[in-house]
């Protein structure tokens, strides 16, 4: 129990305490420009209007939640591409997709009965997520482009579509600025009733996703030979395993997740889509997979953690004025701790402890073309 | 019947095709400009990546100096007052300090990258990473709370006026047009693609940091510091990106924008591949994706007549914005295989027995 729950979290936790004293001094620095003076009891405001919007209060939890679905699986998706020596910064771009195809199917069957319109509505999320992440995983096995490469130009990619198609054919008629039509009956439900803050049911779909992805990543057949891959693809080749259709195999299911990603934030949260429509979950689906070493358990961590500090980012700018960007400058901090673990180990002077995610030798080896296109 | 069906199609291929070569032409100068951050990108992805480390931070060492070099330029401007722009240049004494301000931060940023990718062995991706997302958070929080304030603009550098004689010359005028009207950040990326090309093909710096780029083992059996020399060419990489920031907020704009590079940080990586990790090649590269993200412009300015004209314009504007992201993604697909990186990128150095 201590060894497999909590010396996993110790790094991260270290990382995060880190990261916090680090904003401090940052927004101690830049209080002249928030309040005109100095003021070193900023931070304390600050993270108390963090901590107060997001974790002190039923509304602050279901904030939390709803925020992180969505970073669930898109952390799934970088994860198990991780667990196959792949480097998934795409999951923007197929956010962005699924959420587009969600959408378009979303007001196309608002009028039919409820359980076709949101089962329809998932489905083209997640296809078109699947679609949208077999292209990087298919330029890699067959030409040998680097992912990290081709999944960034697909996300810039991305948004010229959604702004295409929503200013076009999906653009809804008589709205007063660009957006898709509502999506009616294909919106989810809402768990807790009408009243309250809208804990829609997207929650359950990613708390459901988390243990099925453990499972076919440790126990199954399947989830054996990606992590083969990941860890030496030449070895899998030998072994008899096919290394190209797991590459495009892992991909198109990462894809798919960060898919479902936008699914859930279109149907449950706003329920149309504006053509000004802009997500930055690539970076946080990331730091969530690298916070939980890509282990399924450890996004499901690492997605409360960030979707608490999304959650509670908005009273932090409304109480005490700091930007919601803070939360991006945390992020990274936290990584930088987390990637130059040497350094946190001899400040809290830990053991040592597993705390990387070993296929990323592997995605680096990649890209500089050691392991032969897979 | 058959020929009859092919002419008009074929007519309007070789409209296309000239209309293409009279863009280059015209937008010649716009080109070049755009073509300068991925060089100079790219010329920060030669440093790292012929020293055997991967950089994908350049986007965030960029968006970064791009900002600093704009705030330091104005908070100067703000203390100092304006002052008589020089000759040479239009320089002045705030937009100097600007640039200073960009070349440090890139400077500090891979400092980062070195201290995370050489020393503590990180994964380079990842180090790479952490400086894109540190960099989008930090320049969009300050640039928040300083927007409040509105701080004045510093101006920006003025393009050089190449004599007329040049420039009217027939059939090449173009050309100098297009490579001296330039501002002195534009005019420095062919300067120091050129310098950099001869510097790591004829230099013992440059044998060097190949060597330890393609095996460094090798290397430092014959005396070569491994570790040394990454950092050293890490490090003064970042100067290439620190002034490939300074060209979107002293030299082209004058101001900035939360996100302004816009990706132009990785499009200099496939530029980079492209270019087969040479300098002038990735010059090169550079210039092409540079004419496919002036396409879309030229087209809306300067549309093509006739039959051609009534189908680039049918085509969505957004489609041309994409364009250079996809002709990354095709050219990536198509040369990959047939370009080789240096063999032992992204891969930590460890000395034979340590530990």
């Amino acid at each position: 129990m201590r060894r497999r729950i909590v010396a996993p979290l110790i790094l991260p936790a270290s990382a995060l305490f880190l990261a916090l004293i680090t904003g401090a001094v940052f927004i101690v620095l830049s209080s002249p420009l928030v309040e005109g003076h100095f003021d070193f009891g900023l931070p304390l405001k600050a993270y108390g209007a963090l901590i107060s919007g997001s974790l002190l209060s039923t509304n602050g939890w279901i904030d939390t939640l709803v925020n992180a679905s969505p970073l669930m699986l898109a952390g799934l998706s970088v994860a198990i591409c991780f667990k196959a020596g792949l480097f998934n910064i795409g999951a923007t771009g197929q956010t962005l997709i699924g959420a587009l195809a969600a959408a378009a199917a979303g007001a196309v069957l608002a009028a039919q009965p409820a359980p076709i319109a949101i089962i329809g509505a998932l489905l083209a999320g997640l296809v078109a997520g699947m679609l949208y992440g077999f292209i990087p995983g298919a330029l890699k096995a067959f030409t040998g482009a680097h992912e990290v490469v081709t999944t960034i130009m697909l996300n810039y990619v991305a948004t010229y579509l959604i702004a295409w198609a929503i200013t076009g054919p999906l653009l809804a008629p008589g709205a007063s600025f660009a957006r898709t039509s509502d999506v009616g009956a294909a919106a989810l439900p809402s768990l807790l009733g009408p009243t309250g803050h809208h804990l829609h049911a997207g929650v359950l779909i990613a708390l459901a996703t988390i243990p099925i992805a453990w499972w076919i990543l440790n126990r199954s057949t399947v989830g054996f030979e990606v992590r083969t891959v990941g860890a030496n693809p030449d070895a899998a080749r030998y072994a008899g395993m096919r290394p190209r259709l797991l590459t495009v195999g892992t991909f198109a299911v990462g894809g798919g997740l960060a898919g479902l990603a936008g699914t859930i934030e279109i149907l449950g949260v706003s329920g149309y889509m504006p053509a000004a429509y802009a997500t930055n979950i690539g970076f946080d689906a990331i730091t969530v997979a690298l916070i939980g070493r890509a282990n399924p358990f450890g996004v499901l961590f690492g997605a409360l953690l960030l979707g608490a500090l999304r959650a509670g980012a908005a009273s932090m700018q409304i109480q005490a004025g700091i930007p919601v960007e803070m939360i991006d400058i945390l992020q990274g901090v936290m990584l930088f701790y987390l990637s130059a673990d040497v350094i946190v180990r001899r400040i809290f002077r830990l053991r040592k402890v597993e705390g990387g995610v070993d296929e990323l030798a592997t995605v680096s080896r990649s890209y500089g073309g050691q392991t032969t296109a897979p | 019947m058959d020929a009859l069906l092919d002419v008009p199609v074929l007519g309007v291929l070789i409209q296309l095709v000239g209309y293409l070569g009279s863009v280059v032409v015209s937008n010649g100068p716009i080109i070049m400009a755009l073509a300068a951050p991925l060089t100079l990108g790219a010329l920060c992805g030669v440093m790292n990546e012929r020293s055997g480390v991967v950089n994908i931070g350049i986007e965030g060492m960029m968006l970064a100096s791009a900002f600093m070099g704009w705030f330091a330029a104005s908070a100067a401007f703000q203390s100092m007052g304006p002052s008589e722009p020089s000759e040479f240049f239009g320089v002045t004494p705030p937009l100097l300090i600007g640039l200073v301000a960009a070349l440090l931060t890139g400077l500090l940023l891979s400092l980062v990258h070195a201290l995370l990718s050489i020393s503590v062995r990180a994964d380079q991706i990842i180090s790479g990473t952490i400086i894109n997302i540190v960099a989008v958070g930090l320049t969009g929080y300050l640039n928040l709370l300083l927007s409040k304030s509105s701080p004045p603009t510093a101006g920006k550098f003025e393009a050089f006026v190449p004599p007329h004689f040049l420039t009217d010359l027939p059939v090449v005028g173009w050309l100098f047009r297009m490579f001296l009207a330039q501002g002195p950040v534009t005019m420095s990326a062919i300067v120091l693609a050129v310098i950099l090309q001869i510097l790591l093909f004829r230099s013992r710096w440059g044998l060097r940091t190949r060597a330890v780029g393609e095996h460094p083992r090798a290397a430092e059996t014959v005396g070569i510091n491994v570790i040394a020399t990454r950092y050293r060419n890490v490090i003064l990489g970042g100067l290439f990106a620190g002034l490939a920031g300074a060209w979107f907020t002293l030299d082209f704009g004058n101001s900035f924008q939360t996100g302004m590079t816009n990706g132009r940080g990785f499009i200099a990586l496939a530029a980079l591949i492209f270019g087969r990790w040479h300098p002038v090649g990735a010059f090169g590269a550079a210039i092409l994706f540079a004419y496919a993200g002036s396409l879309g412009t030229a087209i809306r300015t300067l549309p093509p007549t006739g039959q051609l004209g009534d189908i680039l314009s049918a085509i969505p504007p957004q489609a041309f914005s994409a364009l250079p992201y996809l002709l990354t993604i095709v050219i990536l697909a198509g040369v990959v295989g047939r370009s080789v990186p240096p063999a032992a990128v992204g891969r930590p150095y460890e000395k034979e027995g340590a530990h």
